[in-house]
């Protein structure tokens, strides 16, 4: 008897217009189509989303972990990119 | 350690890392490292979690066809769709441990896998839906709001979408049973007789005590459990007398009290004979219940290899136009 559970899907779903998409979990289905009606009755029972995405697992691409430290290193050390390094005369408002 | 044990190894070194990573609250995620007892017990809670969901939609199942009104019904179809969804959310969360839901539901259908106990109790009544509405899926979020703060990442985010959806359960079971409590004198009756078979199952949903319960350490430790099975037990049933009370009902227990020093509702032994013994798979329903799940799998063979074909037909008629 054949029972596969067919290929892993990840479910991204939009709560609102305008938001953005969120990653919700996974589903198992055979295609795109039976993914996104899966993907529907599992996450989305209560109005929880208005647009959907399925994503075969395997098309995703993660940073890893173990060097997560050098990965994002050079977003870390600059200081000047955040508006709190610039200075501005005292009691002039810049916002 | 003793003198003899060889000097600290590159997975000592990692272990220390992990540990120190859940002790400053970091949630671990998937592809991170972790001790490979942490990934067995997490597949093992997170397994027998996500069976627990699929066999709870058995008992009440039963009593869709029986419900007494068009509303009732409406609820009960629902409350079964979300615990087939809860299972589906949990056993998606373990497959990010690197296990294959098709061996997690091999293991549940032939019997070797465990689920909670309370399964195995049959539905004698419609009260029953009331009460496990509200007992049994009252103890569940008790539980899962804890595990909602467990440490690894992708359980923790299964369980706030559970918790979400339960607080549905208790209210609609709750409903029953209120609406049963202020019926008829055969209502009341009833749902009485509900309450006094449901209410020691429902304490023994959390767990062996404390003294016995050889993984806890271990967990907690881990921040796997944030409370120990006696600690949730106790605030369950803190939490459940007053709503015995508000409906005039009683529980089975002639030892309850409450302690006004500790703040606590007392109650007597729990029966761990019987809870092993329905664990084992001597229960009431243990046989039932894996029948049943069984014949619903098979009876769905035909509904999967018809979708694959479906997926298939689409997909070869795609690549002929092309
Ligand atoms: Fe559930
Ligand atoms: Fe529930």
């Amino acid at each position: 008897m054949t029972d596969s559970q067919w290929p892993l899907w990840e479910v991204f779903t939009q709560g609102a217009t305008g938001e953005p998409f969120e990653h919700a979990g996974s589903v198992h289905a055979a295609d795109a189509e039976q993914a996104l009606q899966n993907a529907r009755d599992v996450y989305a029972r209560r109005g929880e989303a208005v647009n959907l995405w399925v994503v075969p697992s395997t098309a995703i691409v993660a940073s890893a972990p173990s060097d997560a430290g050098p990965f994002f290193e050079p977003g870390n050390d600059k200081a000047y990119r955040h508006p709190q390094f610039y200075k501005v005369p005292k009691g002039v408002k810049v916002f | 350690m003793t003198p003899t044990s060889a000097a600290p190894t590159a997975e000592d070194a990692r272990v220390a890392a992990f540990e120190a990573r859940i002790a400053a609250g970091e949630s671990i995620e998937p592809k991170d490292w972790m001790p490979e007892r942490y990934r067995k017990q997490l597949i093992r809670m997170m397994s027998q979690h996500a069976h627990s969901e699929v066999v709870g939609m058995l008992p009440e199942g039963n009593w869709i066809t029986r419900a007494p009104s068009l509303r009732r019904k409406m609820s009960l179809i629902a409350k079964v769709q979300d615990e087939g969804g809860h299972g589906l959310y949990i056993y998606c969360g373990a497959e990010t441990l690197g296990v294959d839901r098709h061996d997690l539901v091999e293991q549940l259908l032939n019997g070797t896998a465990k689920y909670s106990s309370i399964f195995n109790y049959p539905t004698l009544s419609w009260a029953d839906m009331g009460v496990i509405g509200w007992l049994v899926d009252g103890a569940a979020i008790v539980n899962q709001t804890i595990l909602a703060k467990t440490s690894y990442g992708p359980y923790a985010r299964a369980m706030i979408r559970i918790c979400k959806e339960e607080n549905f359960h208790k209210r609609q079971g709750y409903e029953i049973v209120t609406t049963l409590a202020r019926g008829t004198p055969a209502q009341r009756a009833m749902v009485q007789d509900a309450v006094n078979r449901f209410w020691w199952p429902s304490l023994m949903m959390f767990g062996p005590s404390d003294t016995d319960s050889p993984n806890s350490g271990e967990l907690l430790r881990w921040k796997v459990k944030r409370k120990t099975n006696d600690e949730l037990r106790q605030r369950f049933v803190n939490l459940t007398i007053p709503q015995v009370q508000a409906v005039e009902l009683t529980v089975p227990d002639p030892d309850l009290h409450y302690d006004a020093t500790s703040g606590n509702w007392e109650f007597g032994a729990i029966d761990w004979t019987e809870f092993n013994q329905v664990i084992r798979g001597n229960g009431p329903c243990n046989k039932e219940r894996l029948d049943a799940r069984r014949a619903a799998h098979e009876d769905g063979q035909w509904v999967r290899e018809a979708a694959t074909a479906y997926a298939e037909k689409h997909a070869s008629r795609a690549t002929e136009a092309a």
